[in-house]
C-alpha cells in the first residue's frame, strides 16, 4: 500500500513558506510580544497517504491544521491544492473547504449540544446547497460507514454518546463534505485505549475506501508511526525533520527526534528506560531561541547552532532534517570535536 | 497497633466496595476490590475511564464526598483501620502516612501563594516546626525532586514555573512529610513527552531513595511498565488480574488486558490491523450480569454471564478474575 | 469490522431523545417553588389581561361617599381607595400598566441589546470595542439614577417610562450576551461549521443563538422582577404613569396618606410589586437551575 502511494500518485497539497506569528500582551503599557507559532513551514502530501506530524506543546502542529483549513489566515506562504493555489476570496475559499475537512480533538466541544448528530452531519453538506432529504439520506449512509446504527442514533443529542462515539460522529460530519484530505488533530488522544484501536481501524478503512488522504497530528509517537506514510517533527514551529515513515523512525536525523523517540516508554517492564534523553521542558514560542531553536536543549549544540539558522539537509530519500550535527556535508558539522 | 510488624504488608485492603447515589440511581464504583502493598513496592492501577482507578485513590485517602457514598470492607494502612479513623487522625494520616498527587498540579497549589509558602505551610501544620525549619524543609524538598536554581524557585507562583516544574514542585509538596505511601493519580498523562519521561524517572528514583510505597493509576500500559513492580488491571470497578510487572504486561491471562494490550499501539506494528476489543466499556448503572467484560469477550460462554468469576491464582503472586482463565492461561 | 463496531450501538434502547428545551421544562416542572411562582405568574397576568370582563367595577369611578373602606366591606371585597374606587378593581387595571411596563422594556432591550452583544462578540474587534464601550458608558450610571435621569427630561408619561427603562437594561442584556456568545464562538464545533464554509448569518442563526438562548433568557429573566420595580418607582415619583390610570406604583403613592386610617388598604399594591417581583426572581431562579444540566 506504502510503495504504491509514495511512488505512483501525484502531490494533492502542498504548504511552502508558511508562517504565521501572533501578538499577545500590548496593552496599557505592557511590551507586546510575538508569538511565533509557526515559522517557515513546508511540505507536500501525495494523494492517498498520510502524513503524520508530531511534536509537543508549542511546536504548532494544531496552528498548522489551522491554516491549512483556512480557520485562521496566514501572514505569509502558499497553499497549492492540486496544483493550484488556493486563494484568499471567499467563494474559493468556500469551494476549497469541501475539499479538506477536519476532526478536532474534542469530541463533545466540536459538536452542536443543542443539535441532534443527523443535524449536524447535515449542516455542512446543506451550506453548499444540499436538499434537506438528500442530506439526510447521506448522514445516514455515513452513520452506518462508521458503525453508528442511524436507526439509534441519528436523533441523539451529543451528550448521550460515549466519547468514542462522538469522535464517529465528528469524523462522519467530516466526511459528509466529501472531501479529499482530512486533518485529524489529536483525534484519538483522548480515547481510551481500546476505543482508540477501534478508531484507527476506522479511518484506515476510511482511507482506503474513498481514497482520502490524511494529516494526522498527535503526540503519540507509536499511533503516529502505526498510521503514517510520512512524517513530520516540529519543534516551536519549525519542521526539525521529515521522511518516510519507516526511515524516520529507524534512523532519525535531528538529535530532537532521537530524544522524542527515547522519550517513548518502554513496553517491556525488564527494559525500561534508564535516562531521560532530554532535560527541562519545551520552551515557550514566545521569543524562541535564535538560529536552531532547539539548541538550549541540545547535548551536540555548538557555536554554530546558536548563531546560524539549519537549512534542511537530505538524510535520505524524500527523508530532510534541520541540523548542522547531522548533516556531514555541512561545513559545521565537525566543528569544536578536532581538538 | 503493636501488634503490627514488619513482616506485614503497609497497606492491606479487602472487599472494598464503594457506591455512589446518582440522578440515574445507585452505582458501584468498586466492586470487592483487595490488595495488599508491601512497603516500598510499586503498584500501578491500569485501567479505562470509569474502571474506578481514581476512586481507589481516593477511597484510600477518604476524600470521597461523604453524603453520596457508602463504603464497606476494610483499608488496614500498618494494620491501623482507615475507614474508622476520625476526623482528627484523618488530618494526620493524609500527609503523614499518605500523600496524593494529581494529573493537575493546580488542584494541589493555590494560586495565590508561592510554592515555598505553600511547602512549608503543609510541613508546620504536620511537623509542628518552625517556619524557618518548614522553608529549610521546602528548600531541601526542592531540591530532592531537581528543581534547577531550587532557592529562588520557592519565591515562585504556581503560574511561574514551566508545566514540568510545576509538578515537581507538587511531587516535593506531597513528599515533605515523607509519606509512608504515595498515591499518583496519572501525573504524567497531561505532560509532553519528553517530559512525562523525566516524571516518571524522578519518581522511580526517589520512591527507592525514600523507600515509600507508591500506587500509580494510569491508562498508559506504557506508563505502568517504566515505574511498576506489580500490576493490577481494572475493568468496570473490579480487579481483573494483578500480578507481577512482567507477568501481567508479557503474558496477560484476563481477555480483558490480554485486549488492551493488543489494542495498544506500539513500534513494530505499521499497516497491521489493530487488534481492537469491540464494543464500549459498561455502563455503571446499568451493569451486565455476571462477568462485566462477558459482552465484550471472544472466549465467553454462557456461564460467564451467570457468575461474577473471583480472581483465582493463576502461578506464582498472580491472580486472575475469570472462569475461563485456566483454558486461558494454557 | 462493522459487526465489532456496530455492537458499540447495541446497549443504546431504541427511544426518541428529548430536545434539550423539553428537558428543561420537564426539570422545572419537578420544582415546586417554580411551578408555584409561575402558577400565580400566570394567574396575575391573565387577571390583569382579562380585568375589563372579570372587575366588578369601575376602575375610574369612585364616589367620596364610600372612601377608603376596608378589605372585606361587602361589595367591595379588597376595600375602596381615597376617592371611594373599588381597590379589586384597580389592582386588577392597575396590573395592566404595571406588568407591561415591567416585560415590555425587558423584551425590547432583550432583542436589542441581545441582537448587539451577539454581534459584538461574534465579530470581535474594533466592532466588539465600540459596541462595548458604548455599553459600558451607559453601565458607568447606577441603573435607578439613570431611569429616572431620561424619564425626567423626556417628561412623565407610559412610552418615555418604556423607553428610559430599555434604555436601562440594554447595557447589562449587551454584556450577557456578548460573553456567551465570544464562549459558544471559540467552542470547537463553531470552528467546524467554519471549516464547512458556512458563513456568519447562518453560523449565528444555527449554532450560536441556540446555545446563547439559554443563559441570556435566564439572565433576562430575573431582570424582569428588577424592571417591575422600578417601573413601580418611576410611576411613583410621578414619572411614569399619570393619575387617574390605575397603575400600582402611583397606587402606592396616591394611598400614601391613608397608610394611618388603612394601612392594610394602602400596602396592597406594594403587595402586588412584592408578589410578582418575587415570582419573577425564584422563577428565574428555577429556571437557571433547570437549565444547569449538561
Amino acid at each position: 500500500m506504502m510503495e504504491q502511494a509514495t511512488t505512483s500518485s501525484r502531490y494533492i497539497l502542498e504548504v511552502a513558506g508558511m508562517t504565521k506569528h501572533f501578538n499577545v500582551g500590548g496593552s496599557f503599557g505592557k511590551s507586546r510580544k510575538v508569538v511565533q507559532a509557526v515559522s517557515d513551514v513546508s511540505f507536500r502530501i501525495r494523494e492517498g497517504t498520510t502524513l503524520g506530524i508530531v511534536g509537543e506543546s508549542g511546536c504548532g502542529k494544531s496552528t498548522t491544521a489551522r491554516l491549512i483549513m483556512g480557520l485562521i489566515g496566514m501572514d505569509c506562504g502558499d497553499l497549492l491544492f492540486n496544483d493550484r493555489a488556493i486563494g484568499r476570496s471567499a467563494r474559493e475559499m468556500k469551494a476549497f473547504r469541501r475539499q479538506v475537512q477536519m476532526v478536532f480533538q474534542d469530541s463533545s466541544a466540536s459538536l452542536n449540544p443543542r443539535m441532534t448528530i443527523e443535524a449536524s452531519i447535515m449542516f455542512g453538506p446543506m451550506v453548499h446547497g444540499e436538499d434537506r432529504a438528500e442530506a439526510r439520506r447521506n448522514a445516514h449512509h455515513l452513520l452506518e460507514r462508521v458503525g453508528l446504527d442511524p436507526a439509534r442514533f441519528a436523533g441523539r443529542y451529543p451528550h448521550e454518546l460515549s466519547g468514542g462515539q462522538r469522535q464517529r460522529v465528528n469524523i462522519a460530519r467530516a466526511l459528509a463534505l466529501k472531501p479529499k484530505v482530512v486533518i485529524f488533530d489529536e483525534s484519538v488522544s483522548a480515547l481510551d485505549k481500546s476505543v482508540e484501536a477501534q478508531v484507527l481501524n476506522l479511518l484506515i478503512d476510511l482511507k482506503r475506501e474513498m481514497n482520502l488522504t490524511y494529516i494526522f497530528i498527535s503526540h503519540d509517537l507509536n499511533v503516529v508511526r502505526y498510521i503514517s506514510d510520512h512524517v513530520m517533527v516540529m519543534y516551536l514551529g519549525k519542521v526539525v525533520e521529515h521522511g518516510p515513515s519507516e526511515a524516520l523512525f529507524a534512523n532519525p536525523a535531528h538529535p530532537y527526534t532521537r530524544a522524542l523517540l527515547a522519550s517513548m516508554p518502554s513496553l517491556d517492564p525488564e527494559k525500561r528506560t534508564l535516562s531521560a534523553p532530554i532535560a527541562g521542558d519545551p520552551p515557550s514560542p514566545i521569543d524562541p531561541p535564535q538560529a536552531c531553536r532547539f539548541h538550549p536543549r541540545c547535548a551536540l549544540a555548538r557555536p554554530s547552532c546558536l548563531a546560524i539558522n539549519p537549512a534542511l539537509f537530505d538524510a535520505g530519500p524524500e527523508h530532510v532534517a534541520a541540523c548542522h550535527r547531522s548533516d556531514p556535508k555541512s561545513p559545521y558539522w565537525t566543528e569544536g570535536e578536532a581538538q | 497497633m503493636s501488634a503490627f510488624t514488619a513482616r506485614e504488608p503497609l497497606l492491606s485492603v479487602r472487599d472494598l466496595t464503594v457506591g455512589f447515589k446518582t440522578d440515574r440511581g445507585p452505582i458501584t464504583a468498586l466492586d470487592r476490590i483487595s490488595f495488599d502493598l508491601g512497603r516500598g513496592e510499586v503498584l500501578g492501577l491500569i485501567g479505562e475511564s470509569g474502571s474506578g482507578k481514581s476512586v481507589t485513590m481516593r477511597a484510600l485517602l477518604r476524600i470521597l464526598p461523604q453524603k453520596r457514598t457508602t463504603i464497606s470492607g476494610s483499608i488496614l494502612m500498618e494494620g491501623r483501620d482507615v475507614l474508622a479513623l476520625k476526623r482528627r487522625e484523618l488530618a494526620s494520616y493524609r500527609g503523614n502516612d499518605v500523600a496524593m498527587i494529581f494529573q493537575e498540579p493546580s488542584l494541589a497549589f493555590d494560586p495565590v501563594f508561592t510554592v515555598g509558602r505553600q511547602i512549608a505551610e503543609t510541613v508546620v501544620r504536620h511537623k509542628q516546626c518552625s517556619w524557618d525549619a518548614a522553608y529549610a524543609r521546602a528548600l531541601e524538598m526542592l531540591e530532592l525532586v531537581r528543581i534547577p536554581s531550587a532557592k529562588s524557585r520557592l519565591d515562585n507562583y504556581p503560574h511561574e514555573m514551566s508545566g514540568g516544574m510545576r509538578q515537581r514542585a507538587m511531587i516535593a509538596l506531597a513528599l515533605a512529610c515523607s509519606p509512608k505511601l504515595l498515591l499518583a493519580d496519572e501525573p504524567t498523562t497531561a505532560l509532553d513527552a519528553t517530559v512525562q519521561i523525566q516524571v516518571i524517572l524522578l519518581l522511580r528514583e526517589l520512591q527507592k531513595e525514600l523507600g515509600m510505597a507508591t500506587i500509580f493509576v494510569t491508562h498508559d500500559v506504557g506508563v505502568a511498565a517504566e515505574i511498576s513492580d506489580r500490576v493490577a488491571v481494572m475493568y468496570a470497578g473490579r480487579i481483573v488480574e494483578m500480578g507481577s510487572a512482567a507477568d501481567v504486561l508479557k503474558s496477560p491471562a484476563h481477555p480483558y488486558a490480554r485486549g488492551l494490550l493488543s489494542s495498544t499501539i506500539h513500534g513494530a506494528m505499521a499497516g497491521e490491523r489493530v487488534e481492537a476489543i469491540p464494543g464500549m466499556p459498561p455502563d455503571l448503572a446499568n451493569m451486565p450480569s455476571g462477568c462485566a467484560f462477558s459482552p465484550r469477550c471472544a472466549m465467553a460462554m454462557p456461564e460467564c454471564r451467570n457468575v461474577i468469576p473471583a480472581p483465582a491464582s493463576v502461578g506464582a503472586g498472580r491472580s486472575a478474575a475469570c472462569i475461563r482463565v485456566g483454558s486461558v492461561a494454557a | 469490522m462493522s459487526a465489532d463496531t456496530l455492537a458499540s450501538g447495541n446497549a443504546m434502547p431504541l427511544r426518541a431523545s428529548r430536545g434539550y428545551w423539553s428537558g428543561v421544562w420537564l426539570r422545572l416542572r419537578r420544582d415546586p417553588v417554580s411551578m408555584a411562582c409561575l402558577t400565580v405568574l400566570v394567574l396575575i397576568i391573565l387577571a390583569s389581561a382579562f380585568a375589563p370582563l372579570i372587575a366588578p367595577g369601575d376602575p375610574s369611578v369612585g364616589s367620596v361617599a364610600r372612601r377608603l373602606r376596608p378589605v372585606g366591606t361587602p361589595g367591595y371585597i379588597l376595600g375602596t381607595d381615597e376617592l371611594g374606587r373599588d381597590m379589586l378593581t384597580r389592582l386588577l387595571f392597575g396590573g395592566r400598566m404595571s406588568l407591561t411596563m415591567g416585560i415590555l422594556p425587558v423584551a425590547l432591550a432583550l432583542l436589542i441589546g441581545g441582537t448587539l452583544g451577539t454581534i459584538a462578540g461574534f465579530v470581535g474587534g474594533l466592532t466588539n470595542a465600540i459596541i462595548m464601550r458604548a455599553a459600558d458608558i451607559l453601565f458607568a450610571f447606577p441603573s435607578v439614577l439613570l431611569a429616572v435621569a431620561i424619564a425626567g427630561a423626556l417628561g412623565a408619561g407610559f412610552v418615555n417610562s418604556l423607553v428610559a427603562l430599555t434604555v436601562v437594561l440594554i447595557p447589562p442584556l449587551i454584556r450577557v450576551s456578548e460573553s456567551a456568545t465570544t464562549q459558544v464562538r471559540s467552542l470547537d464545533f463553531v470552528e467546524a461549521a467554519r471549516a464547512s464554509g458556512a458563513g456568519a448569518f447562518t453560523i449565528i442563526r444555527v449554532h450560536i443563538l441556540g446555545n446563547i438562548m439559554g443563559p441570556v433568557l435566564v439572565y433576562a429573566s430575573s431582570l424582569l422582577s428588577v424592571a417591575i420595580i422600578m417601573a413601580a418607582g418611576l410611576s411613583f415619583i410621578g414619572l411614569g404613569a399619570r393619575p387617574p390610570t390605575p397603575e400600582w406604583g402611583l397606587m402606592l403613592n396616591t394611598l400614601r396618606n391613608s397608610i394611618y386610617s388603612q394601612p392594610l388598604i394602602a400596602a396592597l399594591p406594594g403587595v402586588m410589586i412584592f408578589i410578582v417581583s418575587l415570582s419573577f426572581n425564584l422563577l428565574s431562579d428555577g429556571l437557571r437551575s433547570a437549565m444547569d444540566v449538561k
